[in-house]
């Protein structure tokens, strides 16, 4: 949600696993995922069933996302259907980059780190939201 | 009132035994946003979950906040100009699938308004203190900084799909 002021102008849809947030921040265009973690494996299959169901639905031509296991199953979908992806890694990742985003490199067109020493080549650092 | 938090995803009773136990010495009430941990604490008002509403506002009303190093509290507590208590889950203690709090509280510590304390301990000392209130953060250069790159590379994509040269 931080985000949102830079991707205020594209008119971005976004997709979240609390429903409240689209009334905290006036979001109109606004779907929600059911929320999950490698610790529970039927919620991820079920958060991964509602993440292409979504993609497929709205074909994005665009996305972004800053994780995390949610965003990975958006991102990998949202790829094959031909979007252009972009993975922000959690800022919580400041040892090293984060499981769901080691998955999602091989499907990101860009791949952002928020912590300048974790920064290499295709792990780009150009600030952080904190 | 002084705000004690856990996050939505994973207990963390450790840590809320501890705050119990020390909320009787404190100048003021404490609520506690507890999660789905067991345990059931004596000394202050808590609820399993708050919703983002609600919890914004509480954030709002607080003195303090205390919590597990989880960055949606960090954005909130750093919106609302308010001092914090980080204490990270430890992974040897089942309490995350990683230590990446403690990796957490390594890179923020130090920062306005934040402090850290790694046991009960250091807990007990810094929730006792007096925490001015952290310095405004209408700057945040490195997060224009990211925010102008995406939305850079968010329009550059723009055109070139529109201007007919698929990826």
């Amino acid at each position: 949600m931080l985000l949102r002021p830079a991707l205020a102008p594209f008119d971005p849809i976004f997709a979240a696993t609390d429903a409240e947030l689209s009334k905290r921040d006036g979001v109109s265009r606004f779907y929600v995922l059911p929320d999950a973690n490698r610790d529970g494996p039927w919620r991820a299959f079920l958060c991964l069933l509602a993440s292409i169901r979504l993609v497929w639905r709205i074909r994005p031509s665009m996305l972004v996302t800053t994780g995390a296991l949610p965003g990975l199953f958006c991102l990998v979908a949202a790829r094959l259907c031909g979007a252009h992806t972009i993975w922000i890694d959690s800022i919580a990742n400041s040892d090293q980059p984060s499981l769901s985003g080691r998955w999602a490199r091989p499907f990101a067109h860009e791949w952002f780190t928020q912590w300048a020493h974790l920064a290499s080549d295709g792990r780009r650092y150009e600030g952080a939201l904190l | 009132m002084i705000l004690l938090t856990v996050g939505t995803q994973l207990p963390f009773d450790r840590f809320v035994e501890i705050v119990d136990r020390l909320a009787p010495s404190l100048p003021e009430r404490v609520f506690a946003q507890v999660g789905q941990g067991s345990y059931r604490p004596q000394n202050m008002d808590w609820r399993p979950f708050v919703g983002p509403i609600e919890f914004e506002r509480l954030i709002n009303e607080c003195s303090l906040v205390i919590a597990h190093a989880g960055i949606g509290t960090v954005v909130m507590a750093q919106k609302h100009r308010k001092p914090m208590v980080l204490f990270p889950r430890r992974a040897a203690l089942d309490e995350h699938r990683n230590d990446h709090q403690l990796a957490t509280v390594r890179a923020l510590g130090g920062r306005s308004g934040i402090s850290v304390a790694l046991d009960e301990t250091e807990l007990a000392s810094l929730i006792s203190l007096h925490h001015p209130t952290p310095k405004p953060i209408e700057q945040l250069p490195d997060r224009d900084r990211l925010r102008n790159a995406i939305a850079a590379l968010v329009a550059e994509e723009r055109s070139r799909r529109s201007s007919g040269h698929r990826a």
